[in-house]
């Protein structure tokens, strides 16, 4: 049997921006061959595995993304540094001072800032703008820059998982390999319907790989596997938090992407409650997940989507509960378990 | 060990400037094979000391400061998270997505997040997130955090050196410890070089929260010679350009009020004699390092200062070349050496 | 002495006169509170009083300071108004409507100049004290320009609680004038300190520093509170026990003073809470930078509206403080090593911080 959370670990080690999840791809490709009856990888680039049901009924895909938040070297400029765009949403403010590793060789970098010393009052009150940010990888000057660096370059955060505190873990790209490995793990069970593992492709970008993925597979249901925005710190108001870390999975009613199917979300919490597995609803609608492409295939799938709570999302250090995360593959696999009774009430 | 495997170990210690002592004893095991004495003082200086072999050795005292900028709790919330206040000179800016070491009863890893994107309006993300609106995050619930962590524990940045193209490197604590490191490979080229006067060198504390440390080794070593080695910004983009010592170009030595006149002359002829790379730092004030302190310590030390370029001060990624720390230490090593002060003594005006 | 002599006394000593630089009255109140109980006692140039008891141990400096915050006198106009400058910190909007007294008795009203825009515009230069006087020839007969006046306030117990003046720092001479009357045994030669000039930039202790040269030192003074409504964030209240400072701008206390503190309290079992003050600092700053270095602590009094008239103590703290200085001052050396071998202060954990 596969370890989850080991796999979790390994899985945020790989880089995979999105368009560039290839590390990513390969890691798991590896990782469910042994489980599963077919495997793919589509023109975008997603992976999809197939798992024959045992009995008839109708399909179900299961979907996490492979792709995190990167960045892209957009210009090499005077001194050698580097100027980037970020390849999905990050906050600028959060880069200054990060490690980064460039290129396919993963030349080590530096995004610095000006020192406070030389900073003016205005500089010391005013965020500092993507467009002045750089990225520092040490050459003495622009040709040598030029030399290791091409444009459209990848530039990837270079941070390693850390266990602390009352079980947590620290992880860059939480989102969305969190989803990747719960799905992982999943596919090792054989369901009585047929089952379709999607791991897709720029997710960040657009929830672009899940479109032609679920065009693919036209499935009837589909869950999507995520991890998702949390902050319930201090000095935010409550029904701002979004989720909770440790209060268990975070069901989507609703998100800027997706409506979710009431009777699955309603069949999902009705099986956490049968098996004690904590629960909670995601309470803002900011953000969209694949589940919006999904949903949209075809002649429409019935769609759910469940996240673990991840603090400090689009970050490299994100944080969740490993509680949490446990609760979510128990909460995934009994759900799929009971899922024909769904199918009988519809 | 080599100099850029010294300076890894050097980066690697933790010194919140105010509680540096748990790093002085590591600084002092790096400095005893290279000298004759090794002390620490109540405040955890830490002095290496090498006998001159002159007939009337006098004292040069080389300092660099070894403490480093950092956080210290100032409340624990009933949810478990740490708020905290600056130690030294720390930029809001630099410490959302970051990681930390907290000094409590034991060490304990802490992050400092960022709300997530997706909840940040734009107007917000104009604005500098202020420090009191900052908060430690180290994974346990209030009463549980409450046994492990008090008010007043230090915490210093977590983050690892990084090697980058050119002899470069990057770390948090390149202010100061490159200037350690200097200290070191100077102390190690001595043993090669003939030289009449006592050397103290002195790994100093509490710098960052005003030359504290400086002022107590002047004090109670009493030197007729000081050298501080400090960094100095280099070059950088968006930072004036009288303020920029391109990184890899040789060591700063400062012009200016603060220094001794003839002695600076002395070891910028000495640089250009040796052919030691050096750029010219005309410094108009007191230039916030320990050379301000050394210069009015006791009676008055005739004081130079030498600084290693640095870009990004201030930050987790201070980034400095490993050809300019070495070149530091060469230039005070020779400098010391030579002694060219003696000679000079009588006909000098300053 | 039981509470009403130590109200009493406490308020004795902060109603004195005693703005920065004109510490003599605080002095005259002080000094014969002493008697009896230590050996020696002296008076510097500055004008610290160093009272010494004598011992074969440690030399233990114990520094409370004497002034307090007042206004200068600036300049008279022909109207009798008198203009002035401050003291040490005084906030414009806290002395609106205030009384001042000179030491000559003169009493006056601070006020401000009515034709302005918006109070955020108020500065100590637009206000001025009128001391009832009609003309300049009158004023100068009561005052001189360089007068300096205090503010007044006078001393009142509520429910276990004092509210007065000059609190910070009378409190903590009040703190040290206890102890040395209840003259603790020790080993140690124990240095009772009056400091002059706190309030101007830390000046008499560090010349009350160097004249001793001890072996360690304590500040005891006031701090601020973060328990009132809506306050900026502080972690200590009144009422909790005396503060053992971590840091403030002038000093990071040093980590065996404080760890020495802590046993101590700990052992006494005497209520404490940490300090960390990011604004301000005390006598403690100038102590620890003497000669080499002195490894220097500090002892607070949570106290709210610092730097008013109005300044308010708790009595228990005050007498938490008393306590945790009697067993600083008899503690031996062995309750310190113990501590730091103990490594609870992180300082000795320095794996962690490696990646």
């Amino acid at each position: 049997m596969l370890n989850p959370y080991e796999l979790l670990k390994e899985l945020t080690r790989l880089h995979g921006g999105s368009g560039d999840e290839d590390a990513v791809r390969d890691r798991l490709t590896e990782v469910i061959r042994p489980f599963v009856d077919e495997l793919h990888t589509d023109a975008t680039g997603n992976l999809i595995a197939f798992k024959k049901g045992t009995g008839s009924g109708p399909r179900v895909m299961l979907s996490a993304h492979m792709d995190e938040v990167s960045l892209m070297i957009t210009h090499i400029a005077d001194m050698g540094l580097l100027r980037f765009r970020t390849v999905g949403g990050i906050d600028p403010r959060i880069l200054i001072g990060k490690r980064v590793l460039v290129g396919p060789d993963r030349l080590p970098g530096v995004i610095g800032t000006k020192p406070i010393h030389l900073q003016t009052a205005a500089d010391r009150k005013n965020a500092t703008k993507l467009k002045d940010l750089r990225i520092d990888i040490g050459a003495n000057d622009k040709t040598q820059a030029e030399n290791l660096v091409k444009l459209g370059d990848r530039a990837v955060f270079d941070y390693e998982p850390v266990e602390f505190g009352d079980n947590k873990l620290m992880a860059k790209g939480l989102d969305d390999r969190a989803g990747c490995a719960v799905l992982a793990w999943l596919l090792q069970e054989r369901y009585t319907f047929d089952v379709y593992g999607c791991f897709t492709v720029q997710e960040e970008i657009g929830l672009r790989g899940a479109k032609t993925a679920s065009f693919a597979v036209m499935p009837d249901y589909a869950i999507i596997l995520e991890g998702t925005t949390c902050y319930d710190v201090p000095d935010t108001k409550e029904h701002l938090m979004s989720t909770w870390l440790g209060k268990g999975p975070a069901l989507t009613i609703m998100d800027r992407a997706v409506i979710s199917n009431r009777p699955l979300v309603d069949f999902i919490v009705e099986t956490a409650r049968q098996n004690g597995i904590p629960y909670q609803f995601k309470q803002t609608l900011s953000g969209g997940t694949d589940a919006g492409r999904i949903q949209g295939s075809g002649e429409g799938v019935k769609v759910a989507t469940m996240a673990v709570p991840c603090r400090y999302i689009h970050t490299p250090v994100s944080v969740l509960d490993r509680g949490d995360f446990d609760a979510m593959r128990r909460l995934a696999s009994a759900t799929l378990k009971r899922l024909p009774e769904l199918f009988g009430r519809t | 060990m080599e100099l850029n495997d010294s300076l890894k170990v050097l980066c690697g210690l933790s010194a919140v400037t105010g509680r540096e002592k748990g790093a002085a004893s590591q600084i002092a095991a790096l400095f005893e094979p290279l000298c004759d004495e090794v002390r620490t003082d109540a405040f955890g200086n830490v002095y290496a000391s090498c006998r001159g072999e002159g007939r009337n050795p006098r004292t040069v005292l080389v300092t660099a400061h070894y403490d480093e900028i950092g956080l210290v709790v100032t409340g624990i919330e009933d949810s478990g998270f740490l708020r905290f206040a600056a130690m030294g000179g720390i930029d809001a800016k630099t410490l959302p997505a970051q990681e930390f070491t907290v000094f409590g009863r034991e060490p304990l890893y802490g992050v400092i997040g960022a709300k997530p994107p997706h909840l940040v309006s734009a107007e917000e993300m104009e604005k500098v997130i202020p420090i009191d609106d900052l908060r430690i995050d180290i994974g346990y619930s209030g009463d549980e955090a409450k046994k492990r962590v008090r008010v007043g524990d230090v915490v210093g940045f977590r983050f690892p050196v990084i090697e980058m193209k050119n002899n470069r490197m990057a770390s948090n604590a390149m202010d100061n410890r490159s200037g350690v490191a200097a200290l070191l490979e100077t102390l190690r080229l001595l043993k090669g070089l003939r030289h009449d006067d006592h050397v103290v060198v002195a790994a100093t504390v509490q710098e960052e929260l005003g030359l504290r440390g400086a002022v107590a080794a002047a004090f109670s070593t009493a030197p007729d010679l000081g050298i501080v080695v400090d960094v100095c910004h280099a070059d950088m983009p968006d930072a004036p350009p009288d303020d920029q010592f391109p990184l890899g170009k040789g060591v700063a030595i400062a012009i200016g009020p603060i220094v001794h006149p003839a002695r600076t002359k002395e070891v910028i002829e000495l640089a250009k004699r040796e052919r030691i790379p050096y750029q010219l730092d005309p410094e108009p004030g007191d230039t916030g390092t320990e050379a301000a302190a050394l210069q009015v310590a006791r009676e008055g030390i005739p004081t130079i200062l030498l600084s290693i370029p640095c870009r990004y001060m201030h930050s987790t990624v201070e980034t400095i070349s490993l050809d300019d720390v070495r070149g530091t230490a060469q230039l005070a090593a020779r400098f010391i050496a030579a002694g060219p002060w003696k000679e000079k003594e009588g006909g000098t005006t300053c | 002495m039981n509470d009403s002599n130590f109200v009493e006394m406490i308020a004795s000593i902060a109603q004195a006169f005693g703005p920065s630089g004109n510490e003599r009255n605080v002095r005259e109140v002080i000094e014969p509170m002493l008697s009896g109980c230590v050996d020696e006692v002296r008076v510097d140039a500055l004008g610290n009083l160093i009272a010494v008891k004598k011992g074969a141990g440690k030399k233990i400096m114990l520094a409370a300071h004497m002034d307090e915050i007042g206004v200068l006198v600036t300049f008279i106009d022909e109207k009798g108004f008198l203009r002035f400058g401050n003291v040490g910190g005084v906030s414009p909007f806290i002395s609106v409507g205030m009384r001042v007294i000179f030491e000559n008795g003169t009493v006056g009203t601070v006020w401000y100049e009515e034709k302005m825009d918006s109070m955020k515009e108020l500065k100590l230069d637009r206000m001025f004290i009128d001391i009832g006087a009609v003309s300049r020839e009158e004023a100068e007969t009561m005052v001189c320009v360089g007068d300096m006046a205090v503010f007044c306030g006078e001393a009142v117990e509520t429910n276990g609680r004092i509210i007065s003046k000059a609190l910070d720092d009378r409190a903590g001479c009040a703190a040290l004038v206890a102890l040395a009357r209840m003259m603790p045994e020790t080993e140690n030669e124990v240095y009772y300190v009056f400091t002059v000039q706190e309030e101007v930039g830390l000046r008499g202790a560090r010349t009350a520093a160097w004249g001793i040269m001890p072996d360690m030192a304590l500040a005891v003074d006031v701090t601020d509170v973060g328990d009132m409504p809506e306050s900026h964030h502080m972690a200590v209240s009144i009422g909790k026990g005396p503060t053992i400072k971590i840091k403030d701008s002038s000093i990071v206390c040093h980590p065996d003073v404080v760890s020495r503190l802590r046993s101590c309290a700990e052992k006494a079992e005497i209520p404490f809470q940490y300090e960390v003050l990011t604004a301000g600092g005390t006598d403690a700053g100038s102590i620890h930078l003497t000669a080499g270095g002195i490894p220097t602590g500090a002892v607070s009094i949570p106290t709210r509206f610092l730097h008013s008239p109005s300044e308010m103590i708790s009595v228990e703290d005050l007498k938490g403080v008393v306590n945790l200085l009697a067993a600083f001052i008899q503690a031996g050396e062995e309750s310190q090593e113990e501590d730091l071998s103990s490594g609870q202060d992180g300082e000795d954990t320095n794996d962690a911080g490696e990646n």
